[in-house]
């Protein structure tokens, strides 16, 4: 039995945008450049040709669980689909050995009008899993999604959780030797996908070997040894999860006071910037009991349906220390919000967070409900002053000030 | 196991061995294929047997009683339908099979198996149809008094060749339709044409001499006129020169596809 699962050598992936001889053309217009180029006196102009992939190589071992972390179009589902057999690479070479399930998404193939335990034999088919398989491991499929009184039910009467959580718990019981997930983690509600995670960890210690794609840098940290950082193709950094996280977070933010998103494009919430507010306008280290403001700085243009700014506070190992959102605290932006400037303000007190350094990733909503996520958007040190967690080299990954009181019992 | 993955150049192989593999699969795809069509409508089964049924009639009216076209020696709508069999089964196969690719976008783009599973099992569940539609010509005679030949046996092999011809030009048709997309419009006029150019309101002995080799490269004459031989006999005569070449460009037509599909199939995922 090889150690070695996968064996990846100068990948690259080339895709031709404009005119090209494989894109998807008429049969007329084809037969016309056909004709056209025999009258043809100087070559056809060159297509613009972009690479998705350029030189990626890496080895993934058995027990191994690999995590492949980038911005949005770096190249990662390019990376998945070859190593899917979905789509050729156009040069280096993939050696497999061992036979390598992908989930590039749930649900595969799953049909509505069919039932629960129809589709999940269809599903599993496609998967790859034999009958006699399936047969073995039905009961445990539908144990684990939890939908055993609705399993003969056709699948367009389900619940989304209930589609979404039968479609994992299919991909979930495959017995590869390699498991590729793409982004599917983010299914079902938190307890549910604690399953999820603890299967994806079992399949690791059982001697096989997983490869996570994922923008969620907890689920990253806390699954991964390794980590491949792909931006624009190429291979930035791999190595140990803790530094590459951490660089590829570092990388993201400003280490000064304000950030301005990217191009907003037609959204009704423009967000213009989202900066950190102190007391006086103090700058460098915040102290450790000095309280401070996440200001959201934006403009609503359109009608938008209730929505809500959040903020994620995370380590440089990627662990989230807290997530807040605007509704927790603020019913007026419940109602539908009203055109205008506007500025929201996240407090956090002070004796909070203990001493080090901490990115906030924030999201802003989307029309029609989802919102788009900013990683490690501002940057902020809180120092040893004044901080309880300095006092006698307490622990802890928070050091909040409590209330103590003390009263007689006799 | 070890598998290398790296860029192809020259010709597919065709890896006829992996499709073997997958066969599972594609019994799964076919079943699918089935149950969703006869859940869906209530007429579901009944379509089956309306859809020849109906076009015997109009054959019947048309081509039976006003341009009073010779039948061998049978009662039209029984001449017609025995030539409507296996030419919806052909025309119907052909269709699910090339339109199979384009239709599964989430299939080719998420998962991996060899791609050649996806038409093929799209004429499988036209078997079914067939089967079904089969049944009424067997009452349609019961009823007008037709006696079977002894040959019937041979409707196996014919039709064994009618899903031969479906499967290879579905096949060719399948990786055309991805690369490109106005074969759409191309596809229905295949199949309309196709019908009055094969046997089915008309015998094939009208067909004067000189045109009678052009004629037969279209391989339905060979299956049509075969499946009445095999069914009544009598002045349905077989005509084995038409059915050589039946064979014969149905093997060339599979193999062409077969090789076209393969070398087109890598890029399908990129541009679908």
């Amino acid at each position: 039995m090889s150690s070695t699962l996968i064996s990846a050598n100068g990948v690259g992936k080339q895709y031709f945008l404009g005119a090209d001889p494989f894109g998807t053309l008429s049969l007329r217009d084809r037969i016309t450049d056909v004709v056209r180029s025999a009258f043809r006196s100087r070559p056809p102009a060159a297509s613009r040709d972009f690479w998705a992939l350029r030189d990626v190589g890496f080895d993934l071992r058995r027990g191994e669980v690999l995590g492949v972390i980038g911005r949005n179009g770096a190249g990662k589902s390019t990376l998945l689909k070859i190593l899917s057999q979905i789509t050729e690479p156009t040069e280096g070479e993939v050696n497999l050995y061992g036979r390598v399930s992908s989930l590039l998404e749930v649900g595969v193939g799953f049909h509505p009008e069919l039932s629960g335990r129809e589709n999940v034999f269809l599903n599993g088919a496609i998967l790859g899993m034999t009958r006699a398989e399936m047969q073995r491991k039905f009961d445990e499929i539908v144990a684990f999604a939890e939908v055993e009184a609705f399993i003969d039910t056709p699948v367009k009467r389900y619940s989304s959780g209930m589609y979404v959580r039968l479609a994992f718990a299919v991909a979930a019981h495959l017995e590869p030797d390699v498991l590729i997930v793409d982004e599917v983690l983010a299914v079902g509600d938190a307890a549910f996908q604690r399953k999820c995670l603890g299967k994806m960890e079992s399949v690791a210690s059982q001697d096989r070997a997983v490869m996570v794609v994922s923008h969620n840098m907890s689920i990253v940290t806390q699954l991964c040894e390794r980590v491949i950082w792909l931006d624009h193709g190429t291979m930035v950094r791999t190595g140990a999860t803790r530094e590459v996280v951490g660089a590829y977070l570092a990388q993201g933010s400003t280490s000064a006071d304000t950030w301005s998103p990217p191009a907003q494009g037609d959204e009704p919430l423009q967000l213009h910037s989202v900066s950190i507010l102190r007391d006086g306008g103090t700058t460098g280290d915040i102290a450790g009991d000095e309280p401070f403001e996440i200001v959201f700085d934006y403009s609503i243009v359109a009608p938008l349906a209730p929505g809500r700014m959040a903020i994620l506070i995370g380590d440089t190992n990627g662990t989230a220390i807290l997530t807040s959102t605007s509704t927790d605290k603020m019913p007026a932006l419940r109602e539908p919000w009203r055109p205008g400037h506007h500025r929201a303000y996240c407090r956090i007190p002070g004796n909070l967070l203990a001493p080090g350094r901490y990115f906030i990733t924030v999201a802003e909503p989307l029309e029609g409900g989802g919102d788009t996520i900013h990683h490690g958007a501002l940057a902020i040190t809180i120092s040893e002053q004044n901080s309880l967690a300095s006092r006698d080299g307490r622990h802890g990954v928070i050091a909040p000030l409590l209330e103590w009181r003390e009263e007689d019992a006799t | 196991m070890h598998k290398v993955l790296r860029p192809r150049h020259g010709l597919a192989r065709l890896k006829l061995a992996e499709v073997w593999e997958y066969r599972e699969l594609m019994f799964f795809l076919a079943w699918r294929d089935i149950l969703v069509r006869y859940k869906q409508t209530e007429i579901g089964i009944l379509w089956a047997f309306l859809r020849p049924f109906i076009t015997m009639v109009i054959f019947t009216v048309v081509f039976g009683r006003l341009a009073k076209l010779p039948s061998a020696n049978l009662p039209y709508p029984v001449f017609a339908l025995a030539g409507l069999l296996p030419w919806q089964l052909f025309s119907t196969a052909f269709s699910e099979a090339a339109s199979s690719i384009v239709g599964s976008g989430q299939l080719v783009s998420k998962v991996y198996f060899p791609r050649l599973i996806i038409p093929i099992s799209a004429t499988f569940s036209v078997l079914v149809d067939f089967l079904v539609s089969s049944l009424m010509l067997a009452v349609l005679m019961i009823w007008y008094g037709v006696r079977v030949s002894a040959s019937i046996v041979w409707l196996i092999p014919l039709t064994a060749l009618c899903m031969l011809a479906a499967i290879g030009s579905g096949i060719l048709f399948a990786a055309l339709y991805v690369r490109y997309r106005d074969i759409r419009h191309i596809l229905p006029f295949i199949v309309q044409f196709g019908l009055y150019i094969s046997p089915v309101a008309f015998m094939s002995t009208m067909i004067p001499a000189k045109w009678r080799l052009l004629y037969s490269l279209n391989p339905m004459v060979g299956v049509i006129d075969g499946f009445r031989w095999a069914l009544f006999g009598g002045t349905n005569v077989i005509d084995m020169p038409a059915i050589a070449l039946s064979v014969a460009l149905t093997v060339v037509m599979l193999i062409g596809g077969l090789y076209y599909f393969r070398n087109t199939e890598r890029l399908f995922a990129d541009i679908i």
